[in-house]
């Protein structure tokens, strides 16, 4: 058993890059990630995290920086919300092609403008496809303990591609809970040693990466640029099995399970589920306890992994299912929430499916209290009989 | 084994996809040869980027880690972190980029890195347009000169000054040099390896164009030269804090030494839209920084 | 979803090229004018090699240039710039 302290979720992760032994940050501060790299400024300052700090002067500066250290033989780790986020999507998908395995801590912020500095998830779901693993966390030690596993998808010679590991912006990275710190030999015990894709500084073995690649084959290349995606998408599908071996390694040695793919809460004699990402799974389960007592037949489903989507996981359980309320807290402008959307694509190959019904919720920030998830799984039961759903999507609590 | 003092060794592969006559290759090819074989280079969308060719070739024959255009400077400071964190001190990390990747979109990244006292080497390769992308404006292309977007009037500003910028910097080696004096630029790159340990060394290398520039490829060198000849160019190193002239700009304070600017301008088909009042300002322009260069050397 | 793939099998994770010559393919094809050497005249001074950016004069200083047919392309700098005259640029057709 590691040292337990209460602490908040930015310290977590930053206590998780420490536990990991990364050899290069190279990050930009951007509220409300600030606190995770001040304190790993701090522990390598202190002499306490042997590692190379960049204070780059962007974010997007920060991940060409990690993608060159990756590449240069390091592990890296780098840390960013909202704007930064979205200032680094184009080296995001820099990393991906190029297989750099670099973990990142997302603080999920909402979106300007206007400024607005609390929890949504728009800022990483609309990075959905640029090919990096995406974990949704609800408590600060699933941030700490992903965050290792994460290193160790990562890395994998069969996935060898990106993760960022997204929490709530203040629910999460500023507020206190339990967290058992690994140490650093035990973890060292679960990371294998550091593999880049390919090592830039073999000077023995020069070689060149990125020129361009011919959409056919051409000259002595037998493949085109299609072949070389469909190796990062393959990285993505093995990464599926891998979150499962891994989580299960993890639980095995270190006695914690936060779910792989998903979490299922409850879900095998239920006849609707909640679905949520991030630290609104934690609050369904106490909604889903309450209801329970009252007699609904009700679970909670935890999407924890956004890419690789599991859409083997969200068929099987809805199989067992009458209805889904997703609840988003998010929007893709114009459709519906994303995970909703996502989950519908996975069902639409069932004879049989659950109906969907989409939430959005908590946009910005805003509160959504246990009652409000309560309305959201009632609506569903209400119209469960009749299967007809009014609208496909309902943002709840709006204003008008 | 050496041929009039440089290394035989080539790092710059026959057959590669820079046009015939290229100034950028020119002076690549005489970089590596001064860097050597433990060298690094990260190189953003630039010409010399689709000059390395078609994969699974690469007309580069040192590690080349292609970079997203306004980047080298920060991929370059990853390099640098990660071989310190491995304990591995005996390779150059060396950033090559053009121009735009420099003056522009680059400059970013690039003064941070100097600021962080990164230790690697950044060399502009200064063909003063973005040529890749077919020839069109940026900070760096000089006065007057057309381009494919001011191809009518001509670029109305003067020529980002990017060499007293990185000085401004305050870092320990500047200098420039240009395609047509192919050892004075050997001697550079070499004293900016020496400096290994001190922070960030800059090159700013100007290298002519036959397309970009319009003129016919033989004249390369020719150019080259006559834009030191002229004054338009000045070969110069500020070398922890002390300005030193190099090679034919040595004698170049008294502007009677100077040729005049036209004849450098005429042979470039980008000029052709200049008017006598643009030469004149061109001139002006000239005599101005040497001007500059005067009260520079005057204060040490 | 393919498996067992031989041909994805052997491809790196990332395209990875080599350093080698005809990145580009035989350049030399590209050339309207040929550099002509008279070695006569020639000094042996080097500078053609100095100066060609691609690569493609060999020079010895028993045997002077040589310049490489298969990847030159005739950018004609080498009979530009030497001091004897020695090179002259001749139709390649």
């Amino acid at each position: 058993m590691g040292k337990v302290i209460i602490t908040t979720g930015n310290y977590s992760a930053a206590y998780a890059a420490k536990a990991a032994k990364v050899d290069v940050v190279a990050a930009y501060p951007i509220t409300p990630q600030t606190s995770i790299i001040e304190k790993i400024s701090e522990f390598i300052e202190k002499g306490e995290m042997k590692a190379e700090y960049i204070r780059v002067e962007s974010e997007h500066s920060a991940m060409a920086a990690c993608i060159g250290a990756s590449v240069a033989g390091a592990r890296t780790f780098t840390a960013t919300s909202a704007h930064g986020l979205a200032l680094m999507h184009e080296m995001l998908h820099w990393a991906a092609a190029t297989r750099a395995p670099v973990v990142m801590a997302v603080v999920n912020r909402a979106m300007g403008p206007p400024w607005n500095i609390w929890s949504d998830h728009v800022d990483s779901l609309s990075q959905r496809d640029t090919g990096w693993m995406q974990f949704y966390v609800e408590s600060n030690q699933e941030i700490f303990d992903t965050i290792i596993q994460a290193y160790r998808v990562a890395e994998d010679p069969e996935v060898k591609m990106p993760a960022m590991i997204c929490s709530d912006a203040f629910i999460l990275s500023h507020t206190s809970q339990p967290l058992e710190i690994l140490s650093e030999e035990e973890v060292e015990d679960f990371l294998p040693p550091y593999e880049p894709p390919f090592d830039i500084t073999d000077v023995g073995h020069p070689v060149t990466h990125g020129n361009i690649v011919w959409p056919e084959p051409r000259g002595e290349s037998p493949v085109g640029y299609m072949e070389f995606r469909y190796l990062m998408h393959q990285g993505l599908l093995n990464a599926k099995r891998k979150i499962k071996e891994i989580a299960k390694e993890f639980e095995k040695k270190f006695g914690r399970n936060h779910g792989d793919l998903i979490e299922k809460y409850k879900v095998d004699d239920a006849d609707v589920a909640i679905v949520s990402m991030g630290a609104l799974a934690a609050q369904a389960k106490y909604v889903v306890d309450l209801m329970r007592e009252e007699g609904y037949r009700v679970g909670a489903i935890k999407l924890r992994v956004f890419r690789p989507f599991p859409d083997d996981e969200i068929r099987e359980i809805a199989k067992g299912l009458k209805a889904l309320v997703v609840a988003d807290r998010n929007i893709s402008y114009g459709h519906k929430g994303i995970s909703a959307t996502e989950i519908e694509s996975a069902l639409y190959s069932l004879e049989k499916r659950p109906l969907v019904l989409n939430f959005i919720m908590g946009i910005g920030g805003r509160d959504v209290k246990p009652e409000d998830q309560r309305k959201m799984i009632e609506t569903v039961f209400n119209i469960i009989e009749t299967g007809q759903l009014t609208k496909e999507a309902e943002w709840y609590g709006l204003l008008r | 084994m050496t041929i009039l003092g440089l290394p035989e060794e080539e790092y710059i592969m026959s057959g590669n996809a820079s046009c015939p006559g290229c100034g950028a290759t020119l002076a690549l090819r005489h970089v590596l040869k001064a860097l050597g074989k433990r060298t690094v280079l990260v190189i953003p969308a630039c010409c010399t980027a689709v000059i390395q060719g078609l994969y699974p070739r690469s007309g580069i024959g040192v590690p080349v880690l292609n970079m997203a255009f306004e980047a080298t400077g920060a991929a370059a400071s990853g390099v640098v972190a990660a071989l310190k964190a491995r304990g591995k001190d005996d390779i150059t990390v060396v950033g090559w980029a053009g121009d735009g990747g420099t003056a522009d979109i680059g400059i970013q990244a690039l003064s941070g890195a100097a600021e962080r006292r990164t230790d690697f080497i950044y060399i502009c390769y200064d063909n003063e347009a973005y040529m890749n992308t077919g020839i069109q404006r940026s900070g760096a292309t000089p006065y007057g000169a057309l381009t494919t977007t001011t191809p009518v009037l001509g670029k109305k500003e003067h020529k980002k000054d990017m060499p007293m910028i990185m000085a401004a910097h305050k870092i320990p080696y500047v200098a420039t040099a240009t395609s047509g004096y192919p050892k004075d630029l050997y001697e550079k790159v070499k004293r900016a390896k020496e400096l290994k340990g001190e922070g960030t060394r800059y090159l700013h290398i100007l290298s002519p164009c036959p397309p970009g520039w319009r003129y016919d490829s033989k004249l390369t060198v020719k150019i080259s030269k006559l834009a030191v000849e002229t004054g338009l160019w000045i070969l110069y190193e500020i070398d922890h804090g002390k300005f030193k002239l190099s090679g034919p700009s040595k004698r170049l304070l008294d502007p009677s030494k100077r040729k005049p600017v036209e004849e450098y301008l005429k042979l470039q088909g980008r000029f052709r839209g200049l008017s006598d009042e643009d030469i004149r300002e061109i001139q002006r322009w000239v005599d101005e920084n040497w001007k500059n260069i005067e009260k520079m050397m005057e204060t040490e | 979803m393919q498996s067992g793939s031989s041909l994805l099998e052997k491809l790196p994770p990332t395209p990875l090229s080599k350093p080698a010559k005809s990145a580009m393919g035989k350049t030399g094809s590209w050339r309207t004018l040929k550099p002509v050497i008279d070695l006569n005249k020639c000094t042996k001074c080097g500078l053609c090699w100095l100066y060609c950016p691609e690569a493609t004069i060999i020079f010895t200083k028993e045997e002077g240039p040589k310049i490489d047919y298969v990847y030159c392309k005739g950018c004609g700098i080498c009979a530009e710039e030497c001091p004897a005259k020695a090179i002259e640029m001749v139709r390649e057709f």
